[in-house]
């Protein structure tokens, strides 16, 4: 019994000792390149909370790195790499834009309809590596890493050639696809807060929900442990990868949605990756697969992004350092298993004490 | 007469268990000595106490009369103690000499000397009858022969003393035959030898003594000469065991099974089974007795739907099952206790709860309109794992976390209670202790008086012997001869095994 509780309390032990290094790496090079840390880090944390407008852009840009986020992990539990959620991302914004430019409905079908449209053009996305993966075993690590491509560079053809309006970008959606908001913009000093971030809690939820409480969700993990088992137990596992991928690329598909019908009501030719999707990983990894982490770990990088502005404009701290202490705490987090001998070092210590 | 290894009154704790309770385990020189228990009953601990990689809180250890520390594995090479792991530590992509030499390389002007290394292995291999290729790659040669690349590794160090950590576990018979020849050897070369067992037959055939400990605490050490295999195992069970397992007579029915031409390919597409033809009959119990690797395991993931059939027909029950994908199979009432219980019989990190549901999950009332019941799952599994004896602490264990034997019982608790009319058990009790094999021997036998037809299995002859009705030989992936379990024995079973009888036509 004690083995067990030790084992969950470490589950949520390593990211925070991940957290803390990351912070205390960052100070010492704030000190290096002479910057005094205790004010940057002052600033840091003024430039989330200090100011209503800064804490809405926070959670506004926590909003696609929630989706991110749980594609990685909701691919990872079945035993797959999602490293395609950039892309998948990308498509979604698009098609999103496009049925919010193209269609006129009331809002409470053209508001669902043009999510839906993310959503199925990120499952597309997901789809096609899936079933690669299921027939022909192709690493879906590589054929994801391909996809990115083909989607940055296909939606940039077709906003380029079809659609575009005024300088790099699409027209604005129309108002009935808009998840902005009046009234959380206005509770927030207007910042681009919207209601997308509702979206993205109920989404933890739904991951969770079909995770833990169905019975996809327990094939999906089974799979995920023990595809022999899997099989002998009667589970189609090629199936099930294919889904899998789906369902994840349909996550990060919902997540450029938010991006597209959201914080910008429009798509731009992209002049390189928007690293929405990347960053997503590194929240997976730092949230455990789950979905409390993953709101949790969202809400901190998407505060450190935010409050990188502030660091520099009061402390004169460069925003890259944020960039910096982020891949610190993911390198600390992989590597837990240093933390786990540290630990084991001081507790035996303690013991001998 | 003095000792080459003494371990006086060892403690070793663990938090919140005691491993070892005061063990005292002393070794002569030139003997063969068993250091016998049941799975977890605290034998690698001391084993590894001797071998450095733990540090005992009480006790002392004499080498060869003198008291030492042994700090660290490389403090055990030193005074001549060798391990041969029972999960060999071997690179696979190097060659044998390679992996002998890695970490003590003969060097020669700043190079390794794989001249003289060759040679120095080759001469090792040739003195104790090891017949081993130096220059062969690990991932070529067979695993009783990267077991002999183990023992020659320790030799090579200038080990006097070998710990075999259950050396037999992953041999074949006929290894198992040779690795005792190997054994013999060595003792006369003035080796002296530790073996970790729990398998009482292999101490009668090779051990000079046997040191008993249950439970952490030392039994006693007994000459192997003034012991039968009950009293051994009464002192490691504590209670006393039966091996001949009780048993009325068969009362065969109707077939169950009844397998017609089979032909299957293995992964590389080469025919394993060729021509199989095999009837069981619901109340009886057939064995399949056989040298590994003559298409038991291909059979069996035919009959299961894990391996497409290349001709020939199923049948269980009246229903033709050759075309149905695993899931149709179960349903079609067919029962699997599988031969890899980490790979196919379980999800480790599932809870047990969770594993005992593994084929049913999907049923009313586990799951409905897709959603799962886990109230009614638990429930379920925790009155199977009362009614199997499955020790857990609770239903939401990881699966991981328990013993083999345990492991096995929520496996047998879930096909059994399904109470399927063919019920497959490949290699039911491998690597269980005396205790656990008595149980699912008895579960095998019960299931049998049920009226259920029951496939067992099993390369172990003892096995089949004791707990078939009638036993099918497989030999080059067809049955050679079906025998009366009452009318044979061990010499005739493993002369058919051979091949001894191929030519005797078709079986009845």
């Amino acid at each position: 019994m004690t083995n067990m509780f030790k084992g969950k309390l470490f589950g949520i032990m390593i990211p925070l000792i991940a957290i803390g290094f990351g912070f205390l790496a960052g100070g010492i090079i704030m000190l290096i390149s002479g910057n005094n840390p205790i004010t940057g880090y002052v600033a840091l944390i003024q430039g989330i909370f200090g100011d209503i407008y800064y804490f809405g852009e926070t959670l506004q840009r926590m909003t696609p790195l929630i989706f991110s986020g749980l594609a990685v992990a909701f691919a990872f539990r079945t035993g797959l790499l999602n490293i395609g959620v950039e892309g998948q991302l990308i498509v979604g914004w698009f098609v999103s834009v496009l049925v919010g430019i193209v269609i006129e409905a009331p809002m409470i079908i053209h508001l669902p309809l043009a999510i839906l449209g993310g959503a199925l053009a990120g499952a597309l996305w997901g789809f096609v590596p899936g079933v690669l993966k299921a027939r022909f075993q192709v690493h879906e690590v590589i054929v994801t890493i391909m996809m990115n491509y083909i989607a940055m560079h296909v939606v940039n053809h077709f906003i380029r050639n079809y659609m575009l309006e005024s300088g790099q970008r699409t027209a604005f959606i129309n108002d009935s696809a808009s998840l902005s908001s009046d009234y959380l913009s206005a509770i927030t000093d207007f910042s681009r807060l919207h209601w997308g971030f509702l979206i993205a809690i109920a989404a933890c939820f739904l991951m969770w929900f079909i995770l833990w409480k169905t019975k996809k969700g327990f094939e999906l993990r089974s799979v995920g442990y023990n595809k022999h088992a899997s099989s002998y137990a009667g589970m189609n596992v090629n199936l099930n990868i294919i889904l899998s991928m789906s369902v994840s690329g349909a996550f990060a598909g919902v997540g450029g949605a938010m991006v597209g019908l959201g914080t910008y009501n429009y798509a731009n030719i992209l002049p390189g990756f928007t690293n929405l999707g990347f960053d997503g990983i590194a929240v997976a990894l730092l949230g455990s697969s789950t979905s409390i982490g993953i709101f949790l770990s969202a809400f901190l990088f998407g505060g450190l992004k935010e409050g990188a502005n502030n660091m520099q404009g009061q402390a004169g701290v460069a925003p890259e350092l944020v960039e910096i202490i982020i891949a610190l705490i993911i390198f600390f987090v992989a590597s837990s298993y240093l933390i786990r001998w540290i630990y084991s070092r001081v507790q035996s210590k303690k013991e001998g004490k | 007469m003095e000792y080459v290894i003494e371990m006086n009154n060892i403690r070793k704790e663990f938090p919140g268990i005691v491993a070892n309770d005061n063990i005292t385990l002393q070794v002569k020189q030139g003997e063969i000595h068993a250091l016998l228990g049941e799975n977890g009953a605290g034998k690698s601990t001391l084993m590894n106490v001797l071998f450095g990689l733990y540090q005992p809180e009480k006790g002392e250890i004499k080498v060869r009369g003198k008291k030492v520390e042994v700090t660290d594995p490389n403090v055990a090479n030193d005074l001549g103690i060798g391990m041969v792991h029972q999960h060999f530590m071997l690179v696979q992509t190097f060659t044998v000499t390679e992996n002998i030499i890695l970490g003590s390389e003969p060097v020669n002007k700043g190079t390794i000397d794989h001249r003289k290394a060759v040679k120095d292995v080759a001469d090792i291999s040739d003195r104790y009858g090891l017949k081993v290729d130096p220059n062969a790659k690990i991932e070529d040669i067979s695993v009783g022969m990267q077991q002999r690349v183990e023992i020659l590794k320790t030799l090579y160090r200038g080990a006097n003393i070998l710990i075999f950590d259950e050396p037999t576990a992953a041999l074949t018979p006929q290894e198992i035959k040779e690795l005792i020849q190997i054994m013999k050897n060595l003792i006369n070369e003035g080796k002296s030898i530790i073996l970790i067992t729990h398998k009482l037959k292999e101490i009668m055939q090779v051990c000079d003594r046997c040191t008993v400990i249950r439970r952490g605490k030392g039994i006693g050490t007994v000459d192997v000469a003034d012991s039968t295999e009950n009293s051994l195992a009464e002192m490691m069970v504590g209670r006393e065991v039966s091996f001949e397992v009780e048993k009325e007579a068969a009362k065969p029915k109707d077939n169950v099974l009844s397998i017609k031409d089979l032909h299957v390919e293995d992964a590389r597409g080469i025919g394993v089974v060729n021509g199989l033809n095999l009837n069981v009959k619901a109340g009886e119990i057939i064995g399949v007795a056989g040298v590994d690797g003559n298409g038991q395991t291909e059979l069996i993931e035919a009959i299961t739907g894990l391996r497409q059939a290349k001709s020939g027909t199923i049948n269980v029950s009246g229903k033709d099952i050759t075309a149905f994908k695993p899931r149709k199979v179960t349903e079609a009432g067919v029962g699997h206790i599988p031969q890899d219980r980490h790979k196919h019989g379980l999800v480790l990190e599932f809870t047990v709860g969770e594993n005992i549901l593994l084929q049913t999950y999907y049923q009313k009332p586990y799951t409905k309109n897709g959603v799962l019941n886990y109230p009614k799952m638990y429930e379920k599994a925790r009155e199977l794992i009362e009614e199997y004896d499955v020790r857990t602490p609770n239903e939401k264990t990881m699966a991981r976390s328990l013993s083999g034997g345990n492991q096995q019982k929520a496996i047998i608790a879930r096909e059994v209670d399904r109470s399927p009319d063919l019920l497959i058990a490949a290699q039911p009790t491998r690597g269980l202790d005396v205790g656990a094999i008595e149980f699912i021997h008895r579960k095998l036998i019960e299931e049998r008086d049920k009226g259920r037809a029951v496939l067992l299995v099993s390369l172990e002859l003892d096995e089949v012997l004791n707990v078939s009705d009638r036993i099918a030989v497989i030999y080059e992936g067809e049955i050679v001869e079906i025998v009366n379990a009452k009318e044979t024995d061990e010499k005739e079973l493993g002369l058919l095994m051979a091949g001894g009888k191929k030519e005797a036509g078709e079986p009845k």
